[in-house]
């Protein structure tokens, strides 16, 4: 298990730093939409002010703006969302069957994430497909709830697993 | 009704129908844990498909892109309230139901 990353200890990096900023300068812009030089004016002191709190509470680091897995996210999400469709088109199927075929198990998956991040996205990621939610997250495996056997045997396969991996281990090592 | 207003509606009734079926599903599964799941098609494709219906009206602009982040912000945050109450559940031991193999 890799170490656990404590608060406090370590001083935030210049790029999480950066990109906090820049996260919230966009997301500042993108809600306000002004231009006018004094607005934004105060939408940069209000982002640098959030930034110092944000440092302030050592939440700036790579689990507050996973900045490693960002690039990763975007090969990441678009197969997951077209996951999602299918899971919600097979459930729907059950739902509106008259016979009802389900098959509720309860099991295991194995994680071969590193990090908590990489089990978070790992975790969320089968909650959100429909079919199957993480009842439990432990250290090695997920404990998960399934609600058909195809839903089950999708996520047994370990896809969805291996591609958090990868999405984790981000740059460089890809 | 030109080409994007009838994209717009069939997306828009798409999603509704992911709705409606998410809480036919809440009614007809039999036990909590199945129903969490049910209450996940709402939150992805129904709201997804919802969503993109109303950026096409919206058209290119902030309120498309408002529309967008609200996508991003169900995803990221229905499967959280999902996992919360199912182990909140299952950690005061309501009993999940297993079924044999048909």
């Amino acid at each position: 298990m890799p170490e656990t990353p404590v608060r406090g200890r370590r001083k935030p990096q210049p790029a999480h730093v950066l990109a906090t900023f820049a996260w919230l300068a966009l997301v500042w812009w993108l809600w306000s939409g002004h231009t006018e030089p004094m607005i934004i004016g105060f939408g940069v002191a209000s982002c640098l002010l959030v930034v110092w709190l944000s440092v302030r509470m050592e939440v700036v680091d790579d689990e507050g703006e996973p900045i490693s897995v960002a690039l990763g996210l975007l090969g990441y999400v678009p197969w997951l969302l077209l996951e999602i469709a299918k899971a919600n088109i097979h459930v729907a199927g059950v739902i509106w069957s008259p016979r009802l075929p389900i098959r509720r198990r309860l099991f295991s998956v194995p994680t071969s994430q590193a990090s908590e991040l990489g089990n978070a996205i790992y975790a969320n990621s089968i909650t959100l497909t429909p079919g199957t939610v993480a009842l439990d997250v432990r250290r090695d495996t997920i404990l998960v709830h399934a609600l058909t056997q195809d839903s089950q045997e999708g996520l047994e396969t370990g896809e969805m697993d291996r591609r958090v991996t990868k999405l984790e281990r981000g740059w460089g090592e890809a | 009704m030109s080409v994007i207003e009838i994209s717009s509606g069939v997306l828009l009734a798409l999603g509704t129908f992911f709705c409606v079926t998410g809480g036919i599903g809440l009614l007809r599964l039999p036990d909590f844990y199945s129903r969490a799941h049910a209450g996940g098609l709402p939150d992805t494709l129904g709201a997804t498909l919802i969503l993109a219906g109303l950026v096409l009206l919206a058209g290119p602009n902030l309120i498309a892109v408002k529309l967008v982040m609200v996508g991003v912000l169900l995803h990221v945050t229905s499967p959280t309230g999902v996992h919360a109450l199912a182990k909140a559940a299952y950690s005061r031991g309501v009993r999940a139901e297993e079924d044999s193999s048909e």
